[in-house]
């Protein structure tokens, strides 16, 4: 009687451990914007999945990834076949803001876990029931806006004109910027829009050199911010010129060429990794993603819209071998201890900052995430 | 506004409105003869602006790639026609036209690097890379087809455009380029700066414009043309090959297209992707003149060069609502002046 009882110990034990040996592996679905208008920042992005780690704590990790196109109606129908025939985990993506705030719905309603590679704060705020599945890696639009108005004061800029995309981003960055440069007592003397595919935009400049600003700044993303700023400076205008995080790529540097010196941008601190001071705990994440990114595509050609994909998986790194311990990977158990390992994050260094996640703070990156620079001979440059 | 400003959206509407304008009279051309609406029209635009800039970068532009495929898939189709039809003489006359010449170009480009040669040059090896896409796409796409209805016509070149705009994406990348200019010479005029560039656009335009003008009145391919837009089954009965004067008018339009992607690339980025927002304001022009008649086709554009110009320095972001919103009016006005006529 005593040995039948330890043999059948003994079976559960061993069926234990052989569940434990084919554990499922663990489902990461991504879905990004390789191609349509938001694909310079896509790209990077799905170069870097295939940099991602292949197994997280001795677990096999599956990523599959799909192209949405910029398109918010397909980043939706991505998102629910990941979770209806993919069974995924976790859900990376999208890169746009649009694209992101539309998914929301669906994984809040399949109780998985999203982590957004998109700037807008509306992503993760106000925090809501839904909002309670997503978390997102890139700073905030308020956050880089914050920087780009202090360099201003610390300038002794009292003027500024704002010359942005038609679209979300800037508009987004429109009523950012111009609530927080209203309550530090910056006047906004011109406030234009123009398109990502004009080809002139001699008209808003022109208005804008009339009103005779000490600083403008251009809400764009990738190289069609660099059309404002030639004109600008192709009608003589001498004052500081800042730029927003979305230019920060190789390619804008090429296309602008001179008429780029002297430009202000606030930016993740990845984009001037090897200039970071030692001290700074960020700089060795940073440079861990830009050497691994560089030896698989090339010199110069790391980004910082590439390291918002490595951050998400840091994140991801991090919080899976907590959750393990809750569930089996596949299982709504097993998402929901994932969201909750998510949301305590204290403390990981990754490559744009640092993260302290909490129930009402679902990015948790502080002042160290963002730096000023200066493009300065053609290259970046940090401003101490 | 002062008399300086506008003056200088003046030069910059009138500047963009010549582009527009090519591009128009290329739409309407090719609408007249073929009854396609040529949405790919700014494709070509975008093509032969970033070719340029691929040569100047000394990369190998990608349009090479897409020649030689296509060349080849014609071959294949117009030889095995060939040999279901026992005319053995002109097998090697195809595949010497459509694989040898994309080869010897493919050649050409492995050779030299093109990066190091005159400006001239660079421009007429992007304009030979770019300009037989337009009638390989001719005989790929529309040839099969060309009996088929307008609306049947427009749906394939809905399909030629997303498909070239995919290629665009895979060869150039998503960022844009920009070509050094042609020349750096500007001119001081009261006290505002005109651009040698500017000038060379409007110029340029103007001489493809008188160009095409003989074209059409004192050649022989210029008449066939006119012929066949005029009547197509007179024009057949005469002895006008309907497949030569397709071919030969999308031809033109890559070359209209090419050239001006070429012209305003010093001047604006481009992107695998702007082609179609500067081909759709030279189809609002082409509109103005009920894609029939050249010269007020020409007009328009310029006026949407204008309207965009100046619209742009009074409600930026309304610019391109007040653009294609010119539409409904003139839409308007040619219905009220016109007697319908039913189609088919």
């Amino acid at each position: 009687m005593k040995i039948k009882l330890s043999i059948s110990k003994l079976f559960v034990l061993v069926a234990a451990a052989f569940a434990a040996g084919v554990q499922a592996d663990i489902n990461v679905g991504v879905t990004l914007s390789a191609t349509g208008p938001a694909a310079s920042l896509g790209i990077p992005e799905k170069n870097t999945v295939a940099l991602l780690p292949a197994t997280i704590a001795g677990q096999k990790v599956n990523y599959i990834v799909f192209d949405d196109a910029s398109d918010t109606t397909t980043a939706v129908k991505n998102t629910r076949k990941l979770i209806a025939e993919n069974k995924v985990d976790v859900v990376i993506g999208s890169t746009t803001s649009p694209n992101s705030l539309a998914m929301i719905d669906v994984v809040a309603e399949a109780e998985t876990p999203m982590i957004a590679m998109a700037a807008s704060s509306r992503i993760i705020e106000p925090m809501d029931g839904k909002r309670y599945w997503v978390f997102k890696t890139p700073q905030n639009d308020a956050q880089m806006a914050t920087a780009i108005v202090q360099h201003m004061i610390d300038n002794n800029v009292k003027t500024v004109a704002y010359i942005g995309f038609a679209d979300a981003y800037g508009e987004g960055w429109w009523n950012e910027f111009s609530k927080i440069a209203e309550a530090r007592k910056i006047q906004i003397v011109a406030n234009e829009r123009f398109n990502r595919a004009d080809t002139s935009v001699t008209g808003q400049v022109l208005k804008t050199i009339a009103a005779k600003p000490d600083a403008v700044l251009i809400g764009g993303a990738g190289t069609p911010a660099a059309l404002p700023q030639k004109s600008l400076k192709e009608r003589g205008y001498k004052g500081i010129i800042y730029q927003t995080h979305g230019v920060a790529n190789a390619d804008f540097l090429r296309v602008c060429g001179k008429d780029c010196e002297g430009t202000f941008l606030p930016a993740g601190p990845v984009l001037v990794a090897a200039q970071l001071p030692d001290s700074n705990p960020i700089k060795k994440a940073a440079l861990e993603y830009v050497v691994k990114y560089e030896a698989a595509n090339g010199k110069g050609t790391a980004s910082t819209f590439g390291a918002h994909a490595w951050d998400a998986s840091k994140l991801l790194v991090n919080a899976v071998p907590v959750a393990l311990k809750k569930g089996q990977p596949g299982t709504p158990e097993f998402r929901k201890a994932l969201r909750d390992a998510l949301e305590n994050t204290r403390n990981l260094t990754a490559a744009h900052g640092v993260f302290n996640m909490s129930p009402q703070d679902h990015l948790g990156f502080d002042q160290r995430s963002r730096v000023m620079v200066k493009i300065e001979g053609g290259n970046w440059k940090l401003v101490q | 506004m002062d008399l300086q400003i506008a003056l200088l959206l003046g030069q910059d509407g009138l500047s963009n409105g010549a582009i527009y304008a090519l591009l128009a009279l290329a739409l309407v051309l090719v609408f007249a003869v073929t009854r396609v609406i040529f949405i790919p029209q700014g494709e070509f635009v975008a093509f032969g602006a970033l070719t340029l800039a691929s040569l100047q970068a000394g990369r190998l532009p990608g349009t090479i790639w897409l020649v030689l495929a296509l060349g080849t898939v014609i071959a294949l189709v117009d030889g095995s026609r060939a040999l279901r039809g026992r005319q053995f003489r002109r097998i090697p006359w195809i595949v010497l036209v459509n694989c040898g010449i994309p080869l010897l170009l493919a050649g050409v480009l492995f050779a030299v690097s093109a990066a190091s040669l005159p400006l001239p040059v660079q421009v007429l090896l992007a304009l030979m890379l770019v300009v037989p896409l337009g009638p390989m796409i001719y005989r790929l796409a529309y040839q099969p087809v060309a009996e088929a209805s307008v609306l049947v016509l427009l749906i394939v070149s809905v399909a030629v455009h997303v498909t070239l705009i995919g290629i665009g994406l895979l060869f150039f990348g998503a960022e844009g380029s920009r070509t050094p200019a042609f020349t750096d010479v500007s001119f001081e005029l009261g006290d505002t700066l005109l651009q040698g560039q500017t000038i060379l656009v409007v110029v340029a335009s103007v001489v493809l414009i008188v160009a095409l003008y003989f074209f059409f009145e004192r050649t022989i391919y210029g008449k066939a043309l006119r012929a066949t837009a005029m009547n197509r089954t007179g024009a057949r009965l005469m002895g006008i090959s309907g497949t030569l004067a397709g071919m030969l008018s999308f031809t033109l339009a890559a070359s209209i297209g090419a050239f001006s992607g070429i012209l305003i690339s010093p001047i604006t980025t481009i992107y695998y992707d702007s082609g179609f927002l500067i081909g759709l304001k030279g189809f609002v022009g082409a509109i103005i003149g009920g894609l029939a008649s050249y010269p007020v086709a020409a007009a328009g554009a310029i006026l949407v060069g204008l309207l965009e110009s100046y619209s742009s320095f009074w409600a930026s972001a309304f610019k391109e609502v007040i653009v294609f919103t010119l539409i409904i009016p003139v839409l308007l006005w040619r219905s009220l002046k016109t007697r319908h006529v039913e189609e088919e």
